[in-house]
């Protein structure tokens, strides 16, 4: 376990982080402001990737692709909310589950109609393509440096316009009262469907960075959503602060797990048995977090101010 | 008046007899064709086809109807398609299956049922071994054969230290135990990821570099290859650290690589039971025709798909198109007298094939196509070490 090694491995983690923060925060801020559970969240990664995927061969240049497929997925997550999601908000969170859930088959379906059955990958710029070395003997992946930079300005952005806009002031009023809000005669619809438009093309945009690494496929949603779930829990529901930082230390935990726990039990265990539960329990440690949380901070570590 | 009546009796007596086609076997093929892993079920569904297309339609005195089903790569979406084919469309036959977990799902349904069970791709050790079945049958190899032969390659290419990924599933386990059987060096690192969920291998990656051993082992069949040697590739590790697979590069991915420009992939090593270029005049006449047909090379999925519909014909023109003769049909299986685009076959106890296993080396063909080509035979007659194991 070199030093290397370790900082090899917090790059990983982070990586990991920066991605589950893009999906978290819409996902948090849909639930945390609009009282809205929404299952199809993970859909719109899988559309942006797609659009990516398409817009990248049709351009033949990646970063052009991804700046095309952001405003098509915040587009069809503004229409998916005029559409589908305004009509459930009077009711109640089972039938935003079914609903939602419904919008999973309906975009799964829908993707296998336009872009087939087999997924779509992505090629990278060259300049991207490949390694770098850095201080102290480090060789890392240029395009996860890129992953990384990029999670954090749009970070960076989401802070300055919850925290500097008024619409982001609304956002945060609406975390803190929704009734309020809408009762000072704020049009609470239209912020609704700013908020959802933005969480999808948020949840888009970590498909489209995570696509040149594997690849655009059908249900690559869901995995991922069941994480980011975990994420905002462990966060506290609404708070992109807590999502940040949530995502950051379950991207870590993940990363670590994979890769000094088979070590640790070797310490206390037979080969085989620390072989055989290495991987169960690090692909366990998140859930193993998550209900920790739960049972000592249920509103999780960083929730809104004022709930 | 009596034409009428002629006529009447006539039109009756068509609609009462019973229509006067062939009869006909039903053969339920199972594969995956959804989600991205459907380009290994195309491949197998068009090597099906092509087989069908060769015999005519026929087996015997028999038309064979062919009914596809989606496993949608999924144990139990698998079992659930296989129950529809044994219960409602009734078939007389089943094969197919690319996963072992799938398989091993599936497979109590069709025998239980007392049906004849056929696996075109996955061998796992549990039906070769100790719940080996009199009604199943395997094409392709029991999947600890091919990482053996893998092993062997790398002791003679003098591999001292190994670092082996593998998903962790029924036939990523196998993989794993086959190559460790035979690999005579030190194994250094072991990582067995969460399949089929799992597709960044950035932290694997990163401990790989920080062992530097003198050889990396991997089994990624279907997307997930391109994606890991992507991975390989943007970690830096690409020729700096050999690459050794097995099922995870083939005629599906290789136009991946080649449209990618991924030019490490040319003159990789791998082991087989099959390749393209393999010198008998079934494979030059499946492989001619494949291509002609579909402008691709198979892949060793299609060539095992190929090889059930002509191990199925053998053995229904043996019985003369006698199915429901149960123990006939399988005696006629047994025998496997059919020309294999392997060259040489024949079922051990197990009813695996006992087979030679070779190195494949990634080359380029005249025109400039990625494709595998055969090297030296590794492992000679070889059987699978669970036959023992089997009581029958």
């Amino acid at each position: 376990m070199t030093f290397a090694l370790v900082v090899e491995q917090t790059l990983n983690g982070v990586q990991l982080g920066i991605l589950l923060f893009l999906l978290a925060a819409g996902l948090t801020l849909v639930f945390g402001i609009m009282d809205f559970v929404n299952l199809a969240h993970g859909s719109f990664y899988m559309v942006g990737a797609f659009f990516a995927a398409t817009f990248a061969q049709w351009t033949g240049n990646f970063v052009a692709g991804v700046a095309l497929a952001l405003p098509a997925t915040l587009a069809v997550g503004i229409v998916v909310e005029l559409v589908a999601v305004r009509t459930l908000y009077a009711r109640d969170h089972l039938d935003h589950v079914l609903a939602t859930f419904g919008l999973v088959l309906f975009f799964n379906e829908l993707v296998r109609l336009v872009w087939g059955p087999e997924g779509r990958s992505i090629r990278l710029p060259v300049v991207l393509d490949g390694s770098v070395d850095l201080p102290l003997g480090i060789t890392y992946s240029i395009y996860r440096l890129v992953i990384i930079g990029a999670g954090l300005m749009v970070a960076l952005g989401l802070y300055i316009l919850v925290n500097r806009t008024r619409i982001g002031m609304l956002i945060r009023a609406g975390a803190s009262n929704r009734t309020m809000v809408g009762a000072l005669g704020i049009n609470i619809k239209f912020l609704f469907t700013i908020i959802f438009g933005l969480g999808a093309a948020l949840a888009g945009f970590a498909g489209m960075l995570v696509t040149p690494v594997t690849q655009a496929e059908i249900g690559m949603g869901e995995q991922i959503l069941i994480v980011a779930l975990v994420v905002i829990v462990i966060g506290g529901i609404g708070s992109i602060r807590g999502a940040f930082i949530a995502a950051i230390i379950t991207g870590l935990i993940d990363t670590m797990g994979r890769s000094f726990l088979d070590v640790l039990l070797l310490t206390v265990m037979s080969s085989n048995a620390a072989e055989a539960a290495g991987p169960a329990l690090s692909s366990m440690m998140i859930y193993i977090l998550m209900a920790a949380v739960l049972f000592f901070r249920p509103q999780g570590l960083f929730p809104p101010r004022g709930v | 008046m009596i034409k009428w009546i002629a006529a009447g009796v006539a039109a009756a007596a068509l609609l009462a007899s019973p229509v006067l086609a062939a009869e006909k076997i039903k053969i339920g093929f199972v594969t995956t064709l959804t989600t991205p892993a459907a380009a290994i079920g195309n491949d197998m569904r068009k090597a099906v086809d092509l087989a069908l297309e060769h015999i005519g339609g026929m087996m015997g005195p028999l038309e064979v109807d062919l009914i596809y089903g989606d496993d949608e790569f999924n144990p139990q979406k698998g079992k659930q398609r296989t129950e529809r084919l044994i219960k409602q469309d009734n078939v007389d036959l089943v094969a197919g299956y690319i996963w072992s977990n799938v398989l091993l799902a599936s497979a109590p349904t069709v025998l239980e049922a007392g049906k004849i069970l056929i696996s075109s791709n996955a061998g796992p050790s549990q039906l070769a071994g100790k719940r080996c079945n009199k009604n199943f049958f395997n094409v392709s190899w029991q999947n600890d054969q091919t990482p053996m032969a893998m092993g062997e390659v790398l002791n003679r290419r003098g591999v001292k230290t190994l670092y082996i990924i593998a998903p962790n599933y029924a036939a990523g386990k196998n993989m794993v135990s086959g190559v460790e059987r035979t690999f005579k060096g030190e194994i250094v690192g072991k990582d067995m990821t969460t399949w089929p969920t799992q597709k960044d291998w950035a932290a694997e990656l990163s401990k790989v570099k920080a062992v530097n051993p003198d050889g990396v082992f991997i089994f990624y069949p279907g997307g997930h290859g391109p994606a890991f040697i992507k991975q390989y590739q943007q970690a830096g590790l690409e020729g700096r650290i050999p690459l050794y697979t097995v099922f995870t590069i083939d005629s599906i991915s290789l136009p991946r690589f080649q449209q990618a420009g991924m030019e490490g992939v040319l003159g990789t090593s791998m082991t087989q039971f099959w390749a393209p270029d393999m010198d008998n005049p079934q494979n030059k006449r499946f492989v001619a025709d494949f291509r002609a047909k579909y402008g691709s090379y198979p892949s060793f999925y299609a060539a095992q798909s190929y090889d059930t519909i002509f191990l199925i014909k053998s053995a229904v023109e043996a019985i003369n198109g006698n199915i429901d003769d149960i123990d006939a049909f399988r005696a006629a299986l047994e025998k496997a007298d059919f020309d294999s685009v392997r060259g040489k076959f024949r079922f051990g106890n197990n009813h695996f094939p006992i087979q030679n296993f070779y190195e494949r080396v990634v080359v380029k063909d005249s025109d400039g196509n990625w494709t595998t080509s055969v090297r030296d035979a590794v492992l000679v007659d070889h059987q699978d070490i669970y036959a023992k194991d089997c009581a029958l």
